[in-house]
């Protein structure tokens, strides 16, 4: 049986069963140092824990430089994490008695922002998606046909597009010829990287639905970063949002948009532009740039753009704390015993 | 996103791009050589050049006369003279057949150490830009010493310090061109390297040596090219400047930098066929720049 016709239900790569998160995240860290700065670094990820459930759609939001893009990378380990550990179906990556990060990067695959400059311009585009397969063992006639299948598959004609160029692809074409490349080597789960925030909206549209019918032919699960909030209500299971390196919320995609708990994640959702003029701002929208990452603010991250910002939020740090149904979020505010003069009137 | 269609069951969504027009696909080579044959001017010095390396591949069948073949008699004579198209140099043997012999030496140090400089500076760039960090530094920073120098200066003072002769004028001349070439080669790289496409090759987790093979020479191969073809020209003006100094070729052997180095003392009695070598040289360097200067253009396909 060829590994692109399997059945959803009968993966035999499945080791922990269905209980078993596919990728637990546990206190991943990067920081990137600066030259000439003294040690000091850019705290890109700064301790990130979280799971991602077999068969779901994880989205990660937050503004540019929260460390979205670098998480995404430290996922494969595209980047090397200063710390933390990654667990893949119950094995430990890159550990003495776990998976190596190749037998991951089997599992697990990529889609880019940018379109363009994830294609070899100087490859025909078959070739750029049969590169994975044959990279990964298939001899090269094998690789090929696996090509022209995915080419098919994303919505592309293999006889018509595989020996073009990636400049004489449009936007969306190179990112269905990009989503054909990440499942050529059949992975479990595929890290999207802003997928669509370089499409216009019609094209973006037709990606985000190609990208659910494949999730469903191929059984797969899908790490989901945008910082487009529509894009990620329409297409998530679950939310992330990360602000500064941190991780401030994350639950079920309808708790996130009907009850977001914390201050930053209300902001970023009043900030969406509405259709309808009966709907008013209500929450203060977030103004400004986020801190530097280099130096963030001490205790709560969010405190200088926070429009209930406390001495309290300056010397202690919330933790992540559960609200049930799978809803957390870090703020004082909701922790009754922090001493925040508004604690306990939010939750 | 309220106005977005799900197609159910089906990977396939229909949509407009399907109805792209039917064009007939080229890949980068054969758009390159297209450009190349509706160039006229780089058309006709290719031949030019082509002409060039067929008179001196086949001088022996070309020469009329024997390129050592001295006469105390027929010196410096003008051109027609008894047959000698060209006439003849200082010891009396035809200008015609040592041009024709002395293009072989000329085009030998043109070619020979753009080829080596090529390989070897090449693979230092890519190292050096695919690697980046310390291991770029170590190789920049050495090529940089080498930078210090003028050129010339370089030449002369490497074959100087290894002596004369046409293999030492090579070597020397494939270490002046090393450094440029390796700088050529380590800017394309840095440039691929920090795109996408190589992370994208890293995450199906393939090695160095793959990714390097199928993504970054490719990409590496075009401005290298270019950059090497424009360095013959310049290599046979420096080639013919050892000569001219005494630094490359030994007498009798014929190079057109020698020829108008020994001729320069006749300047007065022939003056015309004193400086056949030096117009040699000219048209020579020219034609392969001006090839260089198509290829380049035809070659900036921006993609």
């Amino acid at each position: 049986m060829s590994p692109l016709d399997m059945s959803p239900d009968l993966d035999p790569r499945d080791r922990g069963g269905e209980q078993q998160p596919l990728l637990i995240v546990r206190d991943l860290r990067r920081h990137f140092p600066i030259k000439g700065a003294g040690g000091r670094a850019v705290k890109a990820v700064d301790g990130v824990s979280f799971d991602v459930r077999k068969g779901e759609i994880l989205g990660v939001v937050g503004e540019s430089g929260c460390g979205k893009s670098t998480l995404a990378r430290l996922l494969l380990h595209l980047i090397r994490p200063d710390a933390g550990e990654l667990v893949f179906d119950g094995d430990q990556v890159d550990a003495p008695r776990g998976i190596t990060v190749a037998a991951l990067r089997r599992q697990a695959q990529m889609v880019f922002q940018d379109s363009y400059s994830s294609l070899n311009p100087r490859m025909p585009v078959r070739d750029s998606v049969a590169f994975g397969p044959f990279v990964q063992g298939e001899p090269k006639a094998k690789a090929r046909e696996i090509a022209r299948d995915m080419l098919a598959k994303v919505g592309l004609n293999p006889d018509q597009f595989g020996p073009r160029y990636p400049h004489e692809l449009s936007g969306g074409q190179k990112q269905r010829v990009n989503v054909a490349r990440a499942l050529a080597t059949n992975p479990r789960m595929v890290i999207l990287d802003e997928p669509v925030s370089a499409l216009d909206k019609s094209v973006e549209a037709q990606v985000l639905n190609l990208l659910r019918a494949l999730k469903r032919q191929f059984n797969l699960t899908y790490v989901f970063i945008s910082h487009d909030m529509n894009v990620v209500r329409y297409i998530s299971d679950r939310v992330l949002v990360m602000y500064l390196g941190k991780i401030v919320e994350l639950g079920p995609v309808d708790e996130i948009f009907s009850h977001p708990r914390h201050p930053y994640t209300r902001a970023l959702l009043a900030s969406r532009p509405s259709m309808d003029p009966a709907r008013r701002m209500e929450e203060p929208p977030v103004t400004g740039d986020p801190p530097n990452p280099i130096d963030p603010p001490s205790g709560c991250r969010f405190r200088t753009r926070c429009a209930y910002s406390e001495p309290l939020c300056a010397t202690s740090e919330p933790a992540l704390s559960a609200m049930g149904g799978g809803h957390i979020a870090a703020c004082h505010m909701l922790d009754p015993a922090s001493g925040h003069s508004a604690a306990g009137a939010m939750s | 996103m309220s106005q977005t269609v799900v197609f159910p069951g089906s990977a396939v969504s229909p949509h407009e791009d399907q109805a792209a027009p039917e064009t007939r696909i080229r890949s980068y080579w054969q758009s390159v050589g297209y450009r190349l044959r509706h160039d006229k001017a780089t058309v006709f010095f290719g031949t030019m050049v082509l002409l060039i390396v067929l008179s001196a591949v086949l001088a022996p069948w070309l020469a009329p006369f024997d390129p050592y073949k001295e006469s105390i008699i027929g010196r410096l004579k003008p051109m027609g003279w008894r047959g000698h198209l060209l006439g003849t140099d200082e010891l009396g043997r035809d200008m015609l057949s040592r041009l024709l012999y002395g293009g072989r030496v000329s085009l030998l140090m043109g070619i020979v150490p753009v080829i080596f400089a090529t390989c070897a500076g090449g693979a230092l760039g890519v190292i050096a830009g695919f690697m980046g960090g310390k291991v770029n530094t170590g190789i920049m920073r050495t090529m940089d010493v080498f930078y210090a120098f003028p050129s010339v200066l370089l030449a002369v003072a490497i074959s100087g310090a290894m002596g004369g002769g046409m293999s030492n004028g090579m070597l020397a001349l494939t270490l002046v061109f090393i450094p440029p070439m390796c700088r050529v080669a380590e800017t394309a790289t840095t440039q691929v390297r920090a795109l996408d496409f190589i992370e994208a090759a890293r995450a199906t987790g393939a090695g160095t040596m793959t990714i390097v093979r199928h993504h970054v020479l490719g990409n590496v191969l075009g401005p290298v090219f270019i950059y090497a073809s424009s360095l013959v020209s310049v290599s046979i003006l420096l080639a013919s400047g050892l000569s001219f100094l005494g630094l490359g070729v030994r007498p009798p052997t014929a190079d057109w930098g020698l020829m108008l180095s020994t001729l320069r003392q006749s300047i007065y009695v022939v003056p015309v066929v004193c400086a056949l070598p030096g117009v040699a040289i000219f048209i020579t360097s020219i034609c392969f720049n001006l090839v260089s200067d198509g290829l380049r253009q035809a070659m900036d396909v921006r993609m």
